[in-house]
């Protein structure tokens, strides 16, 4: 099926919905596609308690784990690796990988959230040892560095933007600055320099990834107190463009614009990635169509069989030195309890605190909503200057702009693909924007994504066959002032059995290496607790 | 019968629009005539002679338009106002409309003189029909004196700005719709004076729709543009498609057949052996028994004809990526008389799919493997130039096979010419650069690659058109200009491929 819809229709459409107000809910879609999304009727019944409770008799499983998102899913992958295999890793949805999750039609596949993974810092010893044993580092150079798989990296042209008209490479505008601005870039790129190099009196990176190496150190600390955007005032950061593009990475990385962000969080952006790799390609990325649902699947697959989705996890409580674990299984309709002598929770703390309430909740995190949507055209787009890179971003627009999805693995200029547009709610209060997302209907959204994607690339018109749309109501914990130091988050890091809380909302980042090394933490802390502690990987 | 009737409003204002209408519609006449004298000579060459007929057809046809003037007995004004509207339509239209008909007319000479003659008679109406409008607000005298004054005035203002200003600057589609919007503005402007007078509702509806379609088409003229593949190609286009990957366009120019892919010339029939020879034999010359061979792109069947002539080769195993490319050079009669059949020969199998994919899941060995890409113009071609892909190829390579890369122009991009030879060196494989000049493209290269050095002689088959013994070994000298230089690899993170061969091309073209 291949629906003709043209730039006039949906300027019609735009205009008599201007007319008809509230009609976007009424209108059918202009595109074929789907609304998609988590679980929301299993994630309800968890917040609302409409589980039918445990019956039959108790099983033992010495360790469990709930939730497969990446920190749970990481986890899994350390007790594997430990060669520890008796565990149950129980997920509420379908499919494994949280935020990581991905679909394909007849030519890509295609990422529903995080689709790449920075080349990791030297200091992430888990994630490299973890990327060498799924071949995606291929050997080591003479100094000891990672030599990565080329087919893995993101293939140049990496990333473009649309200013003043035309394509440039890079995400900075390098025309059109008067010298002011430009030496302001300057300062700005000079100071995230002295940043990613600055190491604190405790010897460690000021800004490491994963975030918890970094230093302690009450200099760097300070910038937890303040935020992003009055740290930009502070330092006399003024001009447009450079603001634009800082507003751009916060709200790419974080879902928050600069002012709802620390400090320290926005330079962490600029300042935590030293990608340690041979042939000089530590500032690249790895990324792969389905995004990172590809390290998922492989961590999934070391899992195996433990591994059970459609299971929700609805009550965790101790119970002596053992966790009294409520197990929800949507394919059978029935719950059942499983004793364990250590539990992680590797769930946000938004389901957590419901599941878990003596270990979770004591913080209210706050989550940025996001929207992404996998666009099918059956050509690709180009436009004036730069030709079609990985990241395609337009400095005129409030979308995120959007990625390619099969960039890795065509070499054809043409032809037919997927674009992932991302969008995060973050201009409003993410609780109203939350709500906002959730009553807007398919229709409404196709608009809005195709009235986007044809302001940057109007050959688009009339090629755009299909866009799924995707909301997240929670799909990244904010960063907010005041997250580093937060004592309820360093209770949840310190927390020392027999329930161990894995997630990125520990690091108040959500970002691949955060989960991954929390989940790792956790593994290895539950492990010690069951006695069977080994070397750490970390 | 009383035309000065028409004249009851302020006569002096009338009289000044009349004249001015002169010079407008006299510009306009003589803009659409080099229009068509122009679009003939671009279109169909020659230009003496189609400037010569075109002129010649017009200013009979304006003869003929005089003439018919005589059986204009009442209501000038009203009639000149019709004549001004549909002038604007068929000459503001003639360039676009002779630029799209140019690839489906049959016979496109009927069409242009059609058209040619049509404007020439309507613009030969205009100025008996203005005169006889004038002639009572001015002495006979003076009126042959100002209408003609001005009618000359107009012809070399249109002379002058058509060559020096128009054609550069707004291009001969919107040159035509900007001049269609001249007449009609007169007849709107004639229109709006005599309102009071007489009903205009009727001619004032149909002049505006004209000029609304003139300027939406002011709008459409870079898509008409595109559409009409002569403005592009400049010869006879014989077959133009669009498939999903790429626009494929073959012209015919006398018996010179050229095939086009998104612009960029593949090859002319009239020097393409030179090319597939130099591609094809310098590789099966070298192997000892080519008995599989694998060609990589080349889905116009011509480096698998240089192939099959071969009869140690016992299959070939062609990947191009557009299905409908091979499909076309399977089918289509003198394509397939072009590359003998080649596609339909049981030796041959065709896989369509992207190369770049199947080098990485391809299993098996070949003895020979032909690399034809397109040039590396954007970042998704350079892909299949980097050491990363060439790695993959390597693997397919037989341990004694010899492989060859269309490299692009030693003499116009010597950086990218010798990047591919870095590059097949960084993937573990041991080159040769060579060279030939073919017309059509001008001076090209390509690199041969096998695990030991590919140098010894080649046994070339009898029978070559451009390749023997004496002329192949001379190939491979570099004179200074084209010599090898220092380059980078090209990798999938870095592109330095597309970036240099981008800079050097334009260089080139300035």
């Amino acid at each position: 099926m291949r629906a003709e819809v043209r730039r006039r229709d949906l300027l019609a459409g735009a205009l008599a919905c201007g007319m008809l107000s509230g009609c976007g809910r009424a209108q059918a879609a202009p595109f074929p596609g789907a609304l998609l999304g988590p679980d929301l009727a299993r994630g309800h019944a968890i917040r609302d308690g409409k589980l039918p409770g445990p019956t039959g008799p108790e099983e033992r499983i010495p360790l469990v784990i709930a939730g497969g998102g990446i920190a749970g899913l990481a986890a899994g992958w350390r007790l594997a690796e430990a060669g520890f295999t008796d565990f149950a890793l129980f997920e509420l949805e379908d499919v494994a990988g949280g935020n990581a999750r991905a679909g394909a039609n007849s030519v890509t596949a295609y990422p529903w959230g995080a689709h790449y993974l920075p080349i990791p810092n030297r200091e992430a010893r888990a994630l490299i040892h973890m990327l060498r044993g799924f071949g995606m580092i291929t050997g080591t150079d003479a100094q000891g560095a990672p030599a990565y798989d080329p087919f893995q990296l993101c293939a140049d042209l990496e990333e473009r933007l649309l200013w003043r008209g035309k394509w440039q490479e890079g995400l900075v505008p390098t025309t059109g600055l008067s010298p002011q601005d430009a030496a302001q870039w300057r300062r700005f790129d000079a100071a995230m320099e002295v940043f990613r190099k600055a190491v604190g009196r405790d010897g460690r990176p000021a800004f490491a990834s994963p975030s918890a190496l970094s230093s302690r150190d009450e200099t760097y600390a300070e910038l937890d107190r303040i935020s992003f955007a009055a740290w930009l005032a502070q330092e006399g950061y003024t001009a447009a463009a450079l603001l634009a593009h800082l507003r751009y990475s916060t709200r790419d990385d974080y879902g928050s614009e600069p002012g709802a962000i620390s400090a320290w969080a926005g330079i962490h952006y600029f300042a935590g990635r030293r990608g340690w790799a041979a042939d000089g390609a530590g500032e690249s990325e790895l990324t792969w169509p389905e995004g990172n649902a590809r390290l998922a699947r492989l961590m999934a697959g070391r899992i195996g069989a433990r591994l059970r989705p459609r299971h929700s996890v609805t009550h965790v409580a101790r119970d002596g030195d053992d966790v009294l674990v409520d197990v929800f299984d949507h394919q059978a309709g029935a719950a059942r309890r499983i004793r364990a002598g250590a539990v992680v929770l590797a769930m946000p703390d938004f389901v957590a605190r419901h599941v878990a309430p003596a270990f979770a909740g004591a913080s209210r995190f706050s989550y940025a909503p996001w929207v992404v949507a996998n666009v099918a055209v059956s050509r690709m787009p180009w436009g004036p200057g730069a030709g079609l890179a990985w990241d395609n971003v337009s400095s005129t627009s409030a979308s995120l702009g959007y990625v390619v999805a099969n960039h890795q693995t065509s070499s054809a200029g043409d032809g037919p693909g997927v674009l992932t547009w991302y969008q995060a709610l973050s201009d409003a209060d993410p609780v109203a924007a939350r709500k906002g997302l959730l009553e807007r209907g398919l229709g409404e959204w196709q608009r809005e994504i195709a009235a986007d994607l044809l302001a940057m690339n109007p050959e688009l018109d009339g090629r755009i066959e299909r866009i799924d749309v995707w909301r997240w109501g929670h799909a990244m914990v904010r960063p907010t002032v005041g997250f580093r130091s937060d004592p309820a988050r360093l209770a949840a890091q310190a927390m020392n059995g027999p329930v161990f809380r894995a997630h990125s909302d520990l690091s108040g980042l959500s970002l691949f290496e955060e989960a991954h090394y929390h989940g790792v933490l956790a593994a290895e802390r539950a492990l010690a607790h069951l006695g069977r502690g080994g070397e750490s990987l970390l | 019968m009383d035309d000065s009737g028409d004249f009851t409003g302020p006569a002096r204002a009338h009289a000044a629009i009349l004249l001015l209408s002169v010079l407008v519609v006299a510009t306009c006449g003589l803009i659409y005539e080099l229009l068509a004298g122009t679009l003939a000579s671009y279109l169909l060459g020659d230009s003496v002679t189609q400037f010569s007929t075109v002129i010649g057809s017009y200013l009979f046809a304006m003869g003929v338009g005089s003439f018919l003037s005589r059986y204009v007995r009442r209501d000038e004004i009203g009639v000149f106002i019709r004549v001004e509207i549909m002038i604007a339509a068929i000459g503001g239209w003639s360039a676009a409309g002779l630029f799209l008909a140019f690839p489906l007319a049959a016979d496109f000479r009927v069409l242009l003189y059609a058209i040619v003659l049509v404007i020439g008679a309507l613009v030969g109406l205009e100025i008996p029909l203005l005169i006889r409008i004038l002639r009572s607000r001015f002495a006979f005298r003076d009126l042959v004196s100002n209408v003609l004054t001005y009618d000359y005035v107009g012809a070399l203002i249109a002379s002058l700005a058509f060559p020096l200003v128009l054609v550069p600057q707004l291009g001969m589609i919107r040159t035509g719709l900007v001049f269609g919007l001249a007449n009609v503005a007169v007849a709107v402007a004639l229109l709006f004076v005599l309102r009071g007078t007489r009903r205009v509702a009727g001619d004032m509806t149909v002049a505006l729709m004209v000029a609304c379609s003139l300027i939406a088409g002011l709008f459409m003229a870079e898509r008409i543009q595109r559409f009409s593949e002569i403005a592009y190609y400049g010869e006879g286009v014989i077959h133009a498609r669009s498939t999903p990957y790429q626009r494929i366009v073959l012209t015919r120019r006398g018996e010179d057949l050229r095939l086009y892919l998104n612009g960029n010339l593949q090859f002319s029939s009239r020097d393409e052996y030179r090319y597939h020879e130099a591609l094809v034999w310098p590789v099966l010359g070298r192997v000892a028994n080519p008995a599989r061979v694998l060609i990589l792109g080349g889905g116009d069947g011509l480096a698998a004809r240089e192939v099959l002539r071969d009869g140690r080769v016992r299959s070939i195993h062609l990947v191009d990526l557009d299905p409908e490319m091979t499909r076309m050079f399977r089918e289509t009669p003198q394509l397939a008389a072009l590359n003998r059949g080649s596609l339909l020969n049981p030796r041959l199998s065709v896989e369509n799919a992207d190369a770049f994919r199947w080098v990485r899941a391809a299993r098996g060995t070949y003895d020979a493997i032909l690399i034809d890409f397109p040039d590396p113009t954007e970042y998704s071609l350079g892909k299949l130039y980097t050491v990363s892909f060439y790695a993959q190829v390597a693997r397919l390579l037989a341990p004694d096979g010899v492989m060859v890369v269309q490299s692009t122009s030693p003499l116009v991009a010597p950086r990218s010419f010798w990047t591919v030879a870095q590059t097949l060196e960084a993937a573990g494989l041991q080159t040769r650069g060579y060279h030939t000049y073919v017309p059509s493209f001008g001076e090209w290269g390509f690199t041969l690659a096998a695990r030991t050095p590919p140098t010894g002689p080649a046994h070339l088959p009898a029978g070559l058109r451009y390749l023997n013994a004496v002329s192949e070994p001379l190939m491979f000298d570099f004179p200074p200009d084209m010599a090898r230089r220092p380059t980078p690899v090209n990798r999938l993170d870095n592109q330095a491929l597309v970036r240099s061969f981008a800079e050097e091309w334009s260089h080139y073209e300035g």
